[in-house]
């Protein structure tokens, strides 16, 4: 295949760049002109690169753990609702423990995020396993539940008597509130970023180099292969749905403390699904998912540079990204299969499909 | 191929990151240089282009809060040297920070933060931007470069209130109403007092729909209170939704922020409108002027023409119609006795005594219901 993958990927990044300017002219607008704003907006000033960089962080982490589901093929699309669940375990130990100082308080922050996304993980895998339930629905059902538990404590049990009704949490003390890398030089970027070499590390010497991660790839093959193999696979669907879950539990946790500093219901931006996209398109290899979250999160903060200099409607941002995620998920399609021309003996010539063994 | 792949990748990331840390460093050594030119925002007058930024909540639209803001957009920019721009359906966090800093950044001398949710974004960024001029609509907090304004919308509630008291036969009038704060509690307290002023056996029944725009809900909880016998519907939501439910039950209903008759031609009687242009333009004067200034609540009236009603829709008699103007005319006049006492709330305990005209600081905390509203604060 050789260069095949990188050729492709561009292809497909061009033909959708390609539609973007076609909608932008048929909108009436400049199209090279929209575009050169769009990536100038996500990548051509500091700022809006360590932007993207910070929306990325979520989304890797979510990435990763649905990723680690999806590598011995239990599709866990619970990333959303664990997500608030992280979120909902560190707010509650910022409000229940907010005297201690810092160095106490967010590792508790952390581990009750840590917990309750796992737990929250952990449901459809004991639900698949005593029950056999398809763990696609109950993992997406949950994320309505999960994002109603949010709104519940915040609309009820700790919504600031400050906010005039307004549904959050009071201002999270300073100590629950995870500092800034450099501010002068690094603007909002934040420490919850180390998270994300630790975590892509630790996922890849899980995967490659222990017996577990070995297993959990042959778990991948088949349920009936891997319980003839004698494999612990029970064991297994709960490790990875429990660090899933765990994974996107600690986002919540980061985004709620980093960038929010309190618990509002428009902390649910849907990370939890973008990080779908992100492992799919990334194959579930951790660089790659690296990238490509930089890459959807950047494409998020362009739209809104080029919005406000064009003046197009928000939508376009979400057309946009369904255009290059369209025509990327199409061009795998070139990877796996390879298009050869057949000349019949009589009519025009067909172009056909063929797999490649 | 897979190796590729991930040094790709890899060379990529490393690349993004360095590039990131590198164009860092270089924004902040430009973004100090301009300062030192640039004048001061207080005192002395701005010439030359002034670029003016909005930020909305919700997408503009055909009709609701934001498109009312943006028609006042519409009559600024049409101002000499003057340059506005927008974004839309931006979320309160993260989301309307960034948008609100990027503005400040791109060189945007005055930003108008247009709901409520995006005043503590406007605050911070404000912090950072000592020399752009915030004006957040709707809020309570202000700074040396933060001003709010907001509108005494409650005159032209009174005034449609005044309308569904004389319109209703069960005497049920049913409110879908977004959150319990004291801009919508005040807007259906001085409702309910113009329904009372002209038909004391009315009583208004409140719905909250926990949303500023979400048309399918707020159908629904108008349809709630028709089924409960209400045969006038008043909201406070951006979505027709509740327009829609009137016209299909072949009842009546009054619109918000804009004339909404085009959604319930049949229903809409009439609505509480915003007009945002005279303020918008008188902000932009004293910008120009260099007599803008920070830590400043702008609250006004039907007075100077930024709140009004929509025009009356056919089915409302002359009669109805003279006796409503002949009330808008006196708000105009700036006679405003919306809320004088006596004023009794929900128990019947006088809240307003007698004769006392309540004062804005008790307006804008109002946090409980006049006698004649089915429903409570939480």
């Amino acid at each position: 295949m050789g260069w095949g993958a990188p050729v492709v990927y561009l292809c497909a990044l061009a033909l959708s760049l390609g539609l973007c300017a076609l909608m932008l002219i048929l909108a009436g607008k400049p199209a090279l002109g929209g575009l050169f704003m769009l990536f100038r907006g996500a990548f051509g000033q500091g700022h809006s690169l360590l932007d993207a960089l910070i929306k990325a962080i979520p989304i890797f982490l979510c990435s990763l753990g649905v990723a680690l589901c999806f590598r011995m093929q239990i599709w866990n699309i619970g990333a959303e609702g664990q997500f608030a669940l992280g979120a909902v375990g560190a707010t509650w130990a910022a409000l229940t423990f907010g005297t201690l100082p810092g160095v106490v308080l967010l590792p508790q922050m952390f581990l009750s995020a840590l917990v309750l996304g796992a737990l929250w993980g952990l449901i459809p895998a004991v639900l698949r396993l005593r029950l056999g339930v398809n763990e696609i629905i109950s993992s997406l059902m949950l994320n309505y539940v999960g994002i109603l538990v949010l709104e519940y404590l915040v609309f009820g049990a700790w919504k600031d008597p400050a906010s005039f009704g307004f549904p959050m949490t009071s201002e999270f003390p300073p100590a629950a509130l995870i500092a800034r890398i450099w501010p002068g030089w690094l603007g909002k970027l934040h420490w919850g970023l180390i998270a994300c070499p630790l975590a892509g590390v630790a996922y890849s010497v899980f995967l490659n180099r222990t017996r577990l991660g070995f297993e959990l790839a042959a778990c991948g093959e088949g349920e009936r292969v891997a319980r003839y193999a004698r494999l612990p696979y029970g064991f297994l669907v709960l490790l990875v749905m429990g660090l899933g879950g765990a994974l996107s539990g600690l986002a919540g946790s980061i985004e709620t403390s980093a960038t929010l500093g309190r618990l509002q219901p428009t902390l649910m931006v849907g990370y939890g699904y973008t990080a779908i996209v992100v492992a799919w398109l990334a194959r579930l290899k951790p660089w790659p998912i690296a990238f490509t979250a930089f890459l959807l999160a950047a494409l998020r903060v362009g739209v809104e540079a080029m919005q406000l200099e064009l003046q197009i409607p928000a939508a376009f941002g979400q057309i946009m990204e369904g255009a290059i995620l369209l025509c990327v998920l199409a061009g795998q399609f070139f990877l796996a299969y390879s298009v050869s021309l057949k000349r019949p003996r009589t009519g025009p010539p067909a172009q056909v499909a063929e797999a490649r063994p | 191929m897979k190796q590729r792949i991930r040094t790709f990748g890899a060379l990529a990331l490393t690349l993004a990151l360095g590039l990131a840390l590198v164009l860092a460093g270089c924004e902040k050594a430009s973004e100090k240089a301009p300062e030192k030119v640039a004048p001061s925002a207080e005192g002395g007058p701005k010439t030359g282009e002034l670029k003016i930024g909005f930020v909305y909540t919700s997408p503009v639209g055909e009709a609701g809060y934001s498109w009312a803001h943006d028609q006042g957009r519409k009559a600024i920019e049409k101002l000499p040297d003057v340059k506005t721009s927008f974004a839309e359906a931006v979320k309160d966090g993260t989301d309307a920070e960034r948008v609100i800093e990027n503005m400040a950044r791109s060189g945007y001398d005055l930003i108008f933060t247009t709901s409520f949710g995006f005043m503590d974004p406007t605050m911070k960024v404000a912090k950072d931007f000592p020399k752009v001029k915030f004006m957040h609509c709707s809020g309570f907090k202000s700074a040396e470069n933060v001003s709010n304004y907001f509108g005494r919308i409650y005159q032209a509630r009174y005034l449609t209130g005044m309308v569904a008291g004389l319109m209703t036969k069960s005497n049920i009038i049913g409110y879908v109403a977004a959150f319990p704060i004291p801009e919508v509690i005040r807007g259906i307290n001085a409702f309910t007092l113009g329904v009372r002023s002209v038909n004391p056996k009315a009583q208004v029944r409140v719905v909250w729909t926990k949303t500023w725009f979400d048309p399918a809900l707020e159908k629904d909880a108008a349809i709630s209170l028709l089924d409960v016998n209400a045969d006038v519907i008043a909201q406070h939501q951006d979505s027709p939704g509740p327009q829609e439910a009137a016209q299909q039950r072949g009842k009546y209903s009054i619109g918000y922020n804009s004339d909404m008759a085009v959604f319930a031609p049949k229903a809409h009687l009439t609505a509480a409108v915003w007009n945002w242009a005279p303020l918008y333009e008188a902000i932009v004067k004293e910008v120009r002027a260099g007599t803008w200034t920070g830590n400043r609540v702008i609250w006004w009236g039907m007075d100077k023409g930024i709140v009004d009603i929509a025009p009356f829709g056919p089915m409302v008699p002359k009669a109805v119609a003279d006796k409503v103007l002949a009330q808008k005319a006196e708000f105009v006049k700036g006679n405003d006795k919306v809320f004088v006492g006596p004023i009794k709330d929900q128990g019947g305990k006088v809240k307003i005594p007698d004769g006392v005209k309540a004062e804005d600081k008790e307006l804008l905390g109002m946090t409980w219901f006049v006698d004649g509203v089915v429903g409570s604060v939480q």
